[in-house]
């Protein structure tokens, strides 16, 4: 594995070996002396063409705790403004020494095209494109899950037998995407919860089941809740009338958390719009992973380094 | 001017004759016994009338990076063409006469094949007020096509008047039918390849929808209408349903789109990025049935030229749109001959004489006869070959097309008795005495 562009990429094997990587990353995390020297005197460059402090400094944490050289790039004032093509800026970048770019941007397909353009040679990792992936996120909700609901005996598990409902906009969701892919994988069964606006025209062949208001969804017990961020834009675009409505409808309340069972977990991937998809009493509430999915984070992303630095050798 | 004998060429793909060309215009038809300047043998080829394309992008004047009205006319040549109609889509944008004018004249001086300038149908194609119509119909390019390619007419009414005012001109118009308040951030194919690709969904019925409500107005206008690129089953059945009720609308299909399918875009190769995008399997099946039924009309390439930087880069910076001239008469081949959707007899139909008599151009109608202009093309469709950017003769590289085994190639094109094309090679410059 020379980058990590899309979770449907990933084997079985692969992925429970990077969930047990994570786990051993977690594990030096909690240690005296935090680093391992693995990438020392290897550089990995952030570029982010796209706003998003939380992965952006994962990463940085991630890439630190394995002894690299971290640059940062960020799309507002800098060359990009000027009109500099992207295969520009990041053979730019290469050519200052990066040999793992962490890749952000706005648009689908970005993250594919740079690895497979020839463009460049370094290590590509998708950082988020668009609607399309967020194959770490979806490693470090999957690890979380692993964790919170296999306890001890998850090392070398998939999530086999799993319910899990992605509630929210589906349509425009990297997040849910990345987690279907990797979800399947690993075995679990994935139920998709959203207005008809907002889940694409056609996921017949996404092996998930959809339903439409997550009190349906909430019928069959899942063991895991994951809600999504909503964009406040998509009202004035037509998706849903109003927050309130949303939140009628497709809102983690604290009634409805109070008919899961206890070992339901509540996801989210932040930065969180309390009150709308998700309650505030919901996200502060035992049953929320919400913090925990950020310290897993940097675990995650360190498997993903040190994964990618393995293929190397 | 040079005389020419084709030897043995199968007409329309059916009897084998020999055709002489002399004087720009085809002298003899059948056993000809005498000689002439040159000889070509053309056994085992295929003759058909020369090539028409009703929607080509030339670029000039203003993108002259990714194409000229001369290499434009090269790439046409080798496609087999000797008429193309230049979209109006350029900067300045051909919204009156002295653009349109420009664009006819470019064509005859470079001489390849006949350049037939495209009319802006609204003032810089902004859909708003009308373009210089009469003035450009008048003009010494006699523009009898109109259109807003690019764009969609979305405005009903301006619609509505638009298709009156050009039948003032006795002309058409060719509608780029693409609702754009439902293709808001469109780009592809809505269905489940976008669902996964996460990019913004096309809906089919962006398409449909105008073109139902096109064929209505120029129903109740009495006016005629062109569909541009139609590329989905419910167009197909939009058109079917007109004209049945006897509306004079004609619809033209894109190579691309009798071949190529959404699943292309995985990888998120810009070179499958086009407007109206490559829709499904099941689409492709329908518009080669509307061939094969007659319900479209001609194929008509959209030759879209863009140079290197445009698509040399990530899938949503791209330009929309592939070359197409070239590989235009193999792909007919390919999907329609081959598998036995249409004869020869119809592609000459299909490529040459209705889109001559949409665009109203002149010595088209009774194809490979005495007395008609010597407008031929010979194919050899017995070729097998991998299509590559070696087998285009354009400023652009931008086909869709490399590494799949496609069959034919042009072996010779004339136009107006002048070989533009010999074995296979377009020629360096038309000499025309």
């Amino acid at each position: 594995m020379k980058h990590l562009i899309s979770t449907r990429d990933l084997t079985r094997e692969q992925a429970i070996s990077l969930l047990d990587t994570t786990a051993d990353m977690l594990e030096v995390r909690g240690r005296d002396v935090k680093k391992l020297p693995t990438l020392r005197g290897k550089t990995v460059a952030n570029v982010f063409f796209e706003d998003s402090t939380r992965t952006r400094l994962s990463f940085e944490a991630a890439a630190l705790a394995l002894s690299a050289d971290v640059s940062t790039f960020t799309a507002a004032g800098s060359s990009v403004s000027k009109g500099e093509s992207l295969k520009d800026t990041l053979q730019t970048l290469e050519a200052m020494g990066a040999d793992f770019v962490v890749l952000r941007h706005a648009h689908s397909g970005v993250a594919e095209t740079v690895a497979n353009s020839g463009w460049i040679d370094a290590h590509v990792i998708n950082a988020g494109d668009g609607t399309h992936e967020h194959p770490t996120q979806a490693l470090l909700d999957t690890f979380t899950m692993r964790s919170r609901l296999r306890g001890a005996d998850a090392r070398g598990s998939g999530l086999d037998g799993i319910d899990v409902t992605i509630v929210g906009d589906i349509l425009h969701s990297r997040v849910a995407r990345s987690n279907v892919w990797l979800l399947n994988t690993l075995g679990a069964r994935v139920t998709l919860v959203a207005p008809k606006t907002l889940i694409p025209a056609d996921v017949s062949a996404w092996g998930v089941s959809t339903a439409l208001t997550l009190d349906d969804a909430l019928e069959s017990n899942p063991d895991v809740v994951m809600t999504l961020r909503i964009q406040k834009e998509r009202m004035t675009s037509g998706f849903f009338p109003s927050e309130s409505e949303y939140s009628r409808f497709w809102g983690m309340t604290t009634q409805r958390l109070a008919r899961l069972k206890d070992s339901t977990i509540v996801m989210h991937p932040g930065p969180m719009n309390r009150g709308l998809e998700i309650a505030g009493a919901v996200a502060d509430s035992p049953q929320s992973t919400v913090t925990e999915q950020v310290a897993n984070g940097v675990a995650a992303r360190m498997a993903v380094l040190y994964t990618l630095t393995g293929a190397e050798s | 001017m040079t005389s020419i004998l084709i030897r043995g060429a199968q007409r329309f793909g059916t009897e084998s004759v020999d055709i002489l060309v002399d004087d720009g215009v085809i002298a003899e038809v059948g056993v000809v016994t005498g000689t002439a300047d040159r000889t070509i043998d053309a056994a085992g080829l295929v003759a058909l009338p020369g090539l028409v394309d009703l929607h080509t992008h030339l670029r000039e004047p203003g993108g002259e990076g990714a194409e000229t009205i001369l290499s434009g006319s090269r790439a046409a040549a080798a496609g087999g063409f000797t008429a193309v109609h230049a979209m109006a889509n350029t900067s300045p944008v051909a919204d009156t006469a002295t653009v349109v004018e420009r664009v006819f004249d470019r064509g005859i001086e470079a001489g390849f094949v006949e350049v037939r300038p495209i009319g802006a149908v609204t003032r810089n194609l902004d859909g708003e007020q009308l373009a210089d119509i009469g003035a450009m119909a008048a003009s010494r390019a006699r523009v009898t096509v109109f259109s807003d390619d690019g764009k969609c007419i979305g405005d009903s009414l301006l619609m509505r008047r638009a298709l009156e005012y050009v039948a003032t001109f006795g002309g058409v118009i060719a509608q780029h039918a693409q609702d754009p308040r439902l293709t808001l951030g469109a780009q592809m194919n809505e269905g489940g390849v976008s669902a996964e690709l996460g990019l913004g969904g096309w809906p089919r019925v962006a398409e449909d929808s105008i073109i139902a409500r096109d064929v209505l107005l120029a129903e109740s206008v009495g006016a005629r209408l062109h569909v541009c690129h139609l590329s989905t089953a419910g167009a197909v059945d939009v058109v079917r349903w007109a004209k049945k009720r006897g509306i004079a609308v004609t619809a033209e299909v894109t190579p691309h789109h009798l071949l190529l399918t959404d699943e292309s875009v995985r990888g998120y190769s810009p070179l499958f990025k086009v407007n109206p995008p490559l829709r499904t399997a099941d689409d492709v099946e329908a518009v080669r049935a509307g061939v094969a039924d007659g319900t479209i009309d001609i194929v008509a390439t959209d030759h879209a030229p863009h140079s290197a930087a445009t698509k040399d880069c990530t899938w949503s910076d791209a330009a929309f749109g592939m070359v197409g001239l070239e590989s235009a008469l193999s792909i007919v081949q390919a999907t329609l001959v081959d598998t036995g959707h249409v004869t020869w007899q119809d592609v000459s139909r299909l490529l040459s004489v209705t889109p001559a008599a949409i665009g109203q151009v002149a010595g088209y109608n009774a194809p490979l006869t005495v007395g008609t202009p010597a407008n031929i093309t010979l194919v050899d469709p017995a070729h097998r070959g991998v299509w590559g950017t070696d087998r285009l003769a354009g400023g652009s590289r931008n086909t869709p097309f490399s590494g799949i085994e496609l069959p034919g190639r042009v072996v010779s094109t004339i136009f107006r008795g002048t070989e533009t094309v010999i074995d296979g090679v377009v020629v360096d410059e038309v000499r025309t005495s």
